[in-house]
């Protein structure tokens, strides 16, 4: 494989994790918006919420991700996608931006009311955008974004029943994702009641997808023949198999009431739905438009990959950490049962104010420095200079002018 | 469209830039004096700022995916100058939300000095993610690291010193840096005055959660007038007719005067009204009173910006009010430091809620000047902004929904906070509110 394929290869890896993460998400708005009224409704509609709060952020930003690495490094194709599907990617768009405030508006809600009325927003945009960012991936299947400047038909091109059938499949999958992880978050805290509330929605939306995806194969078929050709016969047919075997799995892990095993393995059973897209598309991005011919100049690839490898070095950790925390129970609600801190801080202690003296001269003569670097001097290692001098300034005068108050002794 | 975004989508990068690293800062104090009062201030703030990183992070989606619908052509052509930026403010982005979600939710699950830990990688990638994207813009104003071939395509693209050894990445960071501390530091003051004016509430906990921000931006203001005046030279030497076009300076003049006030008028290309000081543009732009300044006619008509009063607006719009607020800090650090408190005039606080509002206009004109005093180029003086600009049908439709959005979006907002700064922390369950609940 050569060096054009792999920063696609992280895109897809992206947007496999946006799938079974992001998806997730989208799946736990939906069962939020179909979770009936009354204090059954508002306990589904709270524990959705709680397991989602923590991870929502991070895993919101795989989207970007993939927008990042397809921009930087097929630019021709991008282009060509987002104005071409300028339609769906505009209501997906909307569908977030109504996500994000309602997610940011429900901290403030105090009444059962109001906390509905921010749920059923949030449910409702979480059914748009993965039906809207579905059609966007069934448009670039059935091959119908020409290589252009918006080149490809407006609305047609994403409206075939390829499109559709992928859009109802990405929210199904979502929601059968969050009904597994949603069950399983209740099996560890203990709520039997909800573990059984959303074990039956695993189960339901698990047969529902499947069918959904058997039922994509037909549409496939009638739509894009060569990829149909190319997935169950073709370099697709293994990813095909692992996402059945996952898929039945699960189902079976669900029904045993294994749910962490059952967690892993619904993930994979959605992965190998992306993973067989991919391998049967393999080697044409867009119609005429292969990956090589697509890539950034070498430079370019080489330079993103690094800066990829040394991103994941740092991100990878703190990847682990939130998980790690998140799936023991460590993040929770503030003031939810012990609001206390985990460790007590010491007796209250007032800060030395001895030296603000010496930080206010410090600061002056700071002020003095980027004068003279910054303002008067011409050259950039002067300005280099300056700035750090100006930097230095406000911190010092910052430390010796603010002015705080020690604690009242009681 | 995109502007619309981008004016939606800045204020809340200051946040992003300035409000992590305060209230680290009081979650240090906490720790370091044991006083609950920073816990519960720190605490308080750490739902703000989640709320607006909420909107940061949707915001900022409808932001890249603007970049491609708006400009195919833009990012076809440039993609990979610049696309560098981008993905290492993506995972400056990850990064943030990654430690936001753990500092928010784990306050009362992690050791304390375990959380406060947590806080720093978010003032981190906060400077980073913002840096990043101004990387693209100082390109964009002074592109290089690149070379055209014959057929309009890229070629020898070195993106780490088309972005990072560019000149005008370094003043555009600085100035949004310290931009980001003012518009913080005076829009939490002012809310705090505001608080004081109308409702009286004026606690040890209000003073220290005015006292806090009113520092840092009474600092930051007078400085980011040093660092207005070093960006304003960089622009005068690197493009003399954008410079030109801030003064509404028509002819190429030695010993060019600067004009207070007053309006371009575009048929006799004089400046009608306001008060012109002599020499003084020559002597700020070139460190000389009798340096010659470029005009608008030293180049043809059709690369000259077009709405030069729009341009010129804003400028002074800009200097005028970061001038306002410098003077405001100056006054603060005055009683400060003679009287050894914090003042006591009520007009001070009246100007202080003022200073919130003033400080986000001068941002956005700040913007203003920078975006549109570019045009008509999207790539300085390399591609231009109609050759830039999507081939879709709709864009008005989409606009006018946008707008829409936007409109609610501010709206639910201005709830929130309000809602947020009126039932603190979660209700009864807190074991500090009781205390603060009563004068919120």
């Amino acid at each position: 494989m050569s060096l054009d394929a792999v920063p696609l290869l992280l895109a897809l890896v992206g947007l496999t994790l946006y799938v079974v993460l992001g998806g997730a998400d989208f799946g736990a708005g939906l069962w939020q918006l179909l979770s009936g009224r009354g204090a059954r409704g508002a306990e589904v509609r709270e524990h959705a919420h709680e397991a989602m709060a923590p991870v929502w952020e991070a895993n919101h930003v795989w989207l970007i991700f993939v927008l990042v690495l397809m921009w930087t490094c097929y630019p021709v194709a991008f282009g060509s996608i987002v104005s071409t599907l300028s339609i769906p990617l505009f209501v997906a768009g909307v569908g977030i931006v109504f996500r994000g405030t309602s997610y940011a508006l429900r901290a403030g809600t105090s009444r059962a009311g109001e906390q509905r009325t921010v749920d059923v927003v949030f449910g409702v945009a979480s059914v748009l955008t993965p039906f809207a960012l579905g059609t966007v991936v069934g448009a670039i299947a059935a091959g119908r974004v020409p290589v252009g400047n918006a080149a490809g038909n407006l609305w047609t091109s994403w409206t075939s029943g390829l499109s559709l059938m992928v859009g109802v499949l990405a929210v199904a999958l979502g929601a059968y994702l969050a009904a597994v992880y949603l069950a399983a978050d209740a099996a560890r805290r203990e709520v039997s009641e909800m573990e059984r509330t959303f074990r039956t929605r695993a189960l339901v939306a698990g047969v529902v997808a499947g069918a959904l995806a058997v039922a994509g194969l037909v549409v496939l078929r009638a739509d894009a023949r060569g990829l149909y050709d190319a997935l169950v016969s073709g370099d697709g047919l293994p990813a095909l198999v692992v996402s059945a075997v996952a898929g039945v799995g699960t189902l079976a892990l669900v029904w045993l009431r294994r749910y962490e095993a059952a967690r892993y393995s619904a993930a994979v059973a959605v992965a190998a739905i992306v993973a067989g897209w991919a391998l049967a598309q393999q080697p044409v991005l867009l119609p005429g438009l292969t990956v090589s011919q697509a890539a950034a100049p070498h430079d370019v690839l080489v330079a993103v990959l690094v800066s990829v490898a040394a991103g994941a070095l740092v991100l990878a950790p703190s990847l682990a950490l939130l998980f790690t925390l998140t799936l023991r129970g460590r993040l929770g609600y503030e003031g939810d049962g012990s609001a206390a801190p985990a460790e007590p801080v010491g007796p209250v202690r007032a800060l030395a104010a001895s030296r603000t003296g010496l930080l206010a001269r410090v600061s002056a003569a700071c002020l003095l420095l980027t004068l003279g670097f910054l303002t008067i001097a011409d050259a950039g290692w002067a300005h280099a200079i300056g700035v750090a001098a100006l930097f230095a300034c406000v911190l010092t005068g910052f430390r010796a002018a603010v002015p705080l108050e020690s604690a009242p002794a009681d | 469209m995109q502007a619309m975004s981008f004016a939606v989508h800045i204020p809340l990068t200051c946040f992003g830039i300035a409000f992590p690293a305060i209230v680290v800062f009081v979650e240090w104090l906490h720790l370091r004096t044991g006083d609950p009062l920073y816990r519960t201030l720190a605490r308080r703030w750490t739902r703000v700022l989640v709320a607006l990183f909420a909107v940061g992070v949707v915001s900022g989606t409808i932001l890249s995916f603007e970049l491609g619908m708006l400009w195919p052509n833009f990012m076809a052509t440039f993609g990979s100058v610049f696309g560098l930026a981008f993905a290492l403010e993506g995972f400056a982005f990850f990064l943030e939300a990654i430690f936001i979600a753990i500092y928010v939710y784990g306050w009362d699950r992690l050791s304390p000095r375990a959380h406060f830990l947590c806080g720093l990688p978010i003032v981190v990638t906060g400077v980073l993610g913002a840096a990043m994207v101004i990387a693209v813009n100082g390109w964009m104003n002074h592109p290089g690291g690149f070379a055209l071939a014959a057929n309009g395509t890229v070629t020898h693209v070195r993106p780490w010193s088309a972005l990072f050894g560019n000149r005008f990445f370094w003043h555009e960071l600085v100035h949004m840096y310290f931009a980001a501390y003012i518009v913080v530091g005076f829009l939490l003051a002012g809310a705090y005055a505001w608080g004081k004016l109308r409702h009286g509430s004026w606690g040890r906990y209000e003073r220290t959660a005015l006292a806090i921000p009113l520092t840092i931006a009474a600092l930051a203001a007078p400085a980011q007038l040093l660092v207005g005046d070093w960006a304003a030279r960089e622009v005068a030497t690197q493009q003399p007719v954008k410079l030109a076009a801030f003064e509404g300076l028509q002819q190429t003049t030695t010993g060019a005067s600067e004009h207070l006030g007053g309006w371009y008028e575009s048929g006799s290309g004089q400046i009608k009204g306001g008060i012109a000081i002599p020499d003084l543009l020559s002597l700020l732009a070139y460190h000389d009173p009798h340096a010659t300044v470029p005009g608008l006619d030293s180049v043809p008509s059709n690369d000259r910006p077009p709405a030069i009063n729009v341009i010129r607006f804003a400028f002074q719009g800009m200097v005028g009010i970061g001038t306002l607020l410098a003077l405001v800090g100056v006054l603060v650090l005055w009683v400060r430091w003679r009287r050894k408190r914090l003042p006591e005039s009520i007009w001070l606080y009246r100007a202080l809620v003022l200073c919130g509002p003033l400080s986000l206009v001068a941002l956005i004109c700040g913007w203003i000047v920078t975006e549109v005093g570019r045009q008509p180029w999207i790539v300085y003086g390399v591609m231009r902004t109609t050759d830039a600009v999507t081939g879709a049908g709709g864009i008005p439709v989409g606009y006018g929904v946008l707008a829409l959005v936007y409109v609610g979006l501010a709206g639910a907002v201005w709830w929130i906070l309000r809602r947020l700064a009126r039932a603190p922390l979660g209700g009864a369950a807190d074991p500090q509110a009781p205390e603060t609940v009563q004068h919120a």
